[in-house]
């Protein structure tokens, strides 16, 4: 570990030296071992390459990286090798001595790289797959060229010079100007001006101020901020302490979702090395401005996302909201002027101050500047983490990005803003990913989360799901939400089980406009849109349940029937063997099975095993 | 127990704002919320009992029952829900013989759900432990639970 930075010069000097070592012409293999590829046993597959290289003694020639999140989560374990940007992909631990021993060679694994769906033929650079060249990765492209758990790592490719620069070389309100000029819009799902918050919460009265950082990323669907505070907790650290600079706070908070181990991990040992390399504490780097951070761990509590609850439970009490007629930047935790940023934000924000507002503003949209990231998920191909500047259509993301839909299966809907957000139908694939946009069209950017549903996907059901969770979730302080969602659910879920009236829709939408009228906070007020936007776009659907008690999509279980196609089956036996209901006879070879109508519990295992297509879900 | 409480409450400098990772911290080392631990923290930090009731039913994340040698953890985040996990939990069920958020008779199993685990991409997931489970389907649902069958 470098001893304390002391000055600007100090950092620089390191970062000259740390640099110098990076480019010294050595191959590198960078593995990702992120969240989402450790269930593809991302872990055994990084041991391996370090038990590989220190075997044959080449540390010299080759370095090994272990990183965050690289994003294409739909091929993990996934590794970059350089030179030549190599992208290999599912690698298992026999891959391992294969991969070191060409790399060595200057070689290439050719049946590890990615292939061209159109074409069949292998991509080599991680630039020439689809999935990474429409991307604009500005903030999490630097997730594979660091070890998240190495400060000297995040120094050497420049890391903490926007701290030095804006300490030493600007003021707060100059730093606030830039802010404002790079019309960064709050990342979290509002996408309120960042820099108009900070100049109000700098305005403020008192001595005393906070800066906290909403990592308690909660949207079901949603983990980009897992991604970012896990794979390069250095970046959201160093935009918070200039963010604690311009706004004059001296203490800051990380609130950070439990359920994110890794990221909590990363973030307390950042925040420790900070803190040992004179980037925390007491006179940073020389400049006088004194800033410390405490990371606190959620609890599991969905409105705990919700700043007003998030700074009730940093203070020890339940995650209840409070009404917002005072904002939390005049008077937040503790009744003192706090700023709440999501992690995205904060991380964009190292990168305004070293490039500057123009170049920011030259990415994304009029009024949407930069990029955002979203989790790509559900029924695409290609799933995982995307950053695309704002503005970009749906369509880009989910088909040329994503790679369109599993199985030649047909595109029915894409959900986008979590509970809070609302499902878009094939005819809005054209609307540009703004925060505009998503609000006019019924949705919203929210964190991230874009859930990609297809033909077998049951618009009801997924309505009927959110309002299932937002009724666990809400924290039932006021009566709009914990009344109102209640009920919706349970008239989803009569309309699911085929006992839904003519009726129920009218009464749903008034439901809604109560909801968003009255409830105390955005957990309540957006809970309709989910509801609203499947009535809205997919009207047919909540017909065919109610009026025809029929679910077209095979999806709700009181409406469907299970049947063999008896032309089809050809008896092997495979759902016999698999029934846990024993509702399925082998007939002998040859001879297609029968299916027991009243033993049949609609567990869907005899249709996932079939190769032969031969179960039917009517 | 006494001598744990007393050093997590140390840890955090009897700081009555980290009640959560202090709640946290002795769920990790007892697997629950203990009433006996909760009357001694009480007592240690001078908070109401009510209080500490009050956070540890808020959270869904704590549990005042005694929880199993292993917990598995049902995710059932959109992205999990959209390709199936409802119908993970339903096997789950069907073959530990309980009920979400109940512990099997011999305490070997825990099933809870969670709302995203923060891999969706690889959804329907189980984490049984510390262990993923990605892609999950119905009949990979048994060989997943013998391996963490005594």
């Amino acid at each position: 570990m470098p001893s304390k930075l002391k000055s600007p010069q100090d950092l620089e000097k390191l970062q000259q030296m740390l640099s110098k070592n990076l480019d010294a012409g050595k191959s590198r293999i960078s593995v990702c071992n992120g969240t989402a590829c450790r269930p593809y046993g991302s872990n055994p597959v990084a041991e391996a390459f370090k038990a590989e290289l220190e075997k044959r003694g080449v540390g010299n020639q080759l370095e090994l990286k272990v990183t965050g999140c690289h994003g294409f989560c739909e091929r993990g374990p996934v590794a970059i090798v350089e030179p030549g940007n190599l992208f290999y992909q599912k690698i298992k631990v026999e891959d391992v001595p294969e991969i070191v021993e060409k790399t060595l060679k200057g070689e290439t694994v050719g049946r590890l790289l990615f292939k061209a769906a159109e074409t069949g033929k292998e991509v080599a650079g991680q630039n020439e797959v689809p999935f990474y060249r429409n991307q604009t990765r500005i903030v999490l492209g630097n997730n594979v060229r660091i070890d998240p758990t190495s400060i000297e790592d995040y120094i050497a490719i420049g890391g903490y010079s926007a701290l030095s620069k804006a300490l030493h070389t600007m003021q707060p309100d100059q730093i606030i100007d830039v802010i404002k000029q790079s019309g960064l819009r709050g990342r979290g799902g509002g996408g309120f001006p960042t820099g108009l918050k900070w100049e109000t919460c700098r305005k403020a009265h008192g001595d005393i101020k906070y800066v906290i950082v909403n990592a308690d990323e909660g949207d079901p669907g949603a983990y980009a901020n897992e991604g970012l505070l896990s794979g390069n907790p250095h970046s959201v650290l160093e935009g918070l302490i200039i963010g604690a600079f311009a706004i004059g706070a001296h203490q800051g908070y990380v609130y950070v979702r439990n359920e994110y181990p890794l990221a909590l991990k990363n973030i307390n040992i950042a925040m420790q090395q900070a803190e040992k390399l004179g980037l925390l504490g007491k006179d940073i780097l020389g400049s006088g401005f004194d800033f410390s951070v405490r990371i606190n761990r959620g609890g599991g509590a969905f409105v705990c996302g919700e700043s007003t609850a998030l700074m009730a439970s940093l203070e020890g009490k339940t995650g209840e909201p409070r009404a917002k007629y005072i904002h939390t930047v005049e008077k937040g935790l503790w009744d003192r002027p706090s700023d709440l940023n999501n992690v995205e934000t904060w991380a964009n924000i190292p990168l305004i101050i070293s490039k500057g507002p123009e170049w920011f503003n030259s990415i994304g949209s009029k009024g949407n500047t930069g990029t955002k990231i979203f989790s790509l998920t559900g029924k695409v191909n290609n799933t995982g983490l995307v950053e695309v500047p704002m503005g970009i259509k749906l369509r880009d993301i989910i088909f040329d990005i994503g790679g369109g839909i599993r199985g030649n299966k047909k595109f029915k809907a894409v959900q986008t803003g979590g509970p809070s957000g609302g499902c878009l139908p094939e005819k809005l694939l054209d609307l540009a990913v703004d925060f505009d946009e998503l609000t006019k069209a019924g949705s919203m950017m929210g964190s991230g989360g874009m859930i990609v549903m297809d033909e077998d996907n049951c618009m009801v059901d997924v309505a009927r799901y959110f309002l299932t969770f937002l009724e666990e979730e809400s924290c039932g302080k006021c009566v709009p939400c914990r009344e109102g969602v209640k009920r919706m659910k349970q008239i989803l879920t009569d309309i699911t089980e085929g006992k839904g009236r003519e009726s129920d829709l009218d009464l749903l939408k008034e439901l809604s406009a109560h909801l968003k009228d009255s409830a105390l906070c955005a957990l309540g007020s957006s809970a309709p849109n989910p509801v609203l936007t499947t009535i809205k776009y997919f009207l047919d659907e909540y017909e065919a349940h109610i009026k025809q008690k029929k679910c077209p999509a095979g999806v709700c279980k009181s409406l469907i029937k299970f049947s063999i196609i008896k032309e089809k089956c050809p008896g092997c036996g495979m759902c016999v063997k698999v029934c846990p209901a024993h509702a399925i006879t082998d007939m002998g070879k040859k001879k297609p099975v029968i299916l027991d109508q009243s033993k049949c519990i609609k567990c869907r295992t005899c249709y996932d095993v079939c190769r032969m297509g031969a179960v039917k879900i009517e | 127990m006494k001598d744990s409480i007393s050093k997590i409450v140390k840890k955090y400098g009897n700081d009555k704002s980290q009640l959560v990772s202090i709640l946290q911290d002795i769920q990790t080392e007892y697997n629950y919320l203990p009433r006996s631990a909760l009357d001694k923290l009480s007592k240690k930090m001078d908070i109401p009992q009510s209080h500490i009731y009050s956070m540890a039913t808020f959270f869904r994340a704590f549990s005042l029952k005694e929880r199993g040698k292993h917990i598995v953890n049902v995710c059932l985040g959109t992205a999990c829900h959209v390709r199936g996990g409802e119908l993970i939990l339903d096997s789950l069920e069907r073959q530990l013989d309980i009920k979400r958020g109940n512990t099997t008779k011999d305490r070997n199993f825990t099933l809870e759900t969670v709302n995203c685990m923060g891999c969706c991409a690889t959804g329907p997931v189980v984490k049984i432990d510390e262990e993923y489970f990605g892609h999950m389907t119905n009949d990979k649902v048994e060989p997943m639970i013998k391996k963490y069958s005594e």
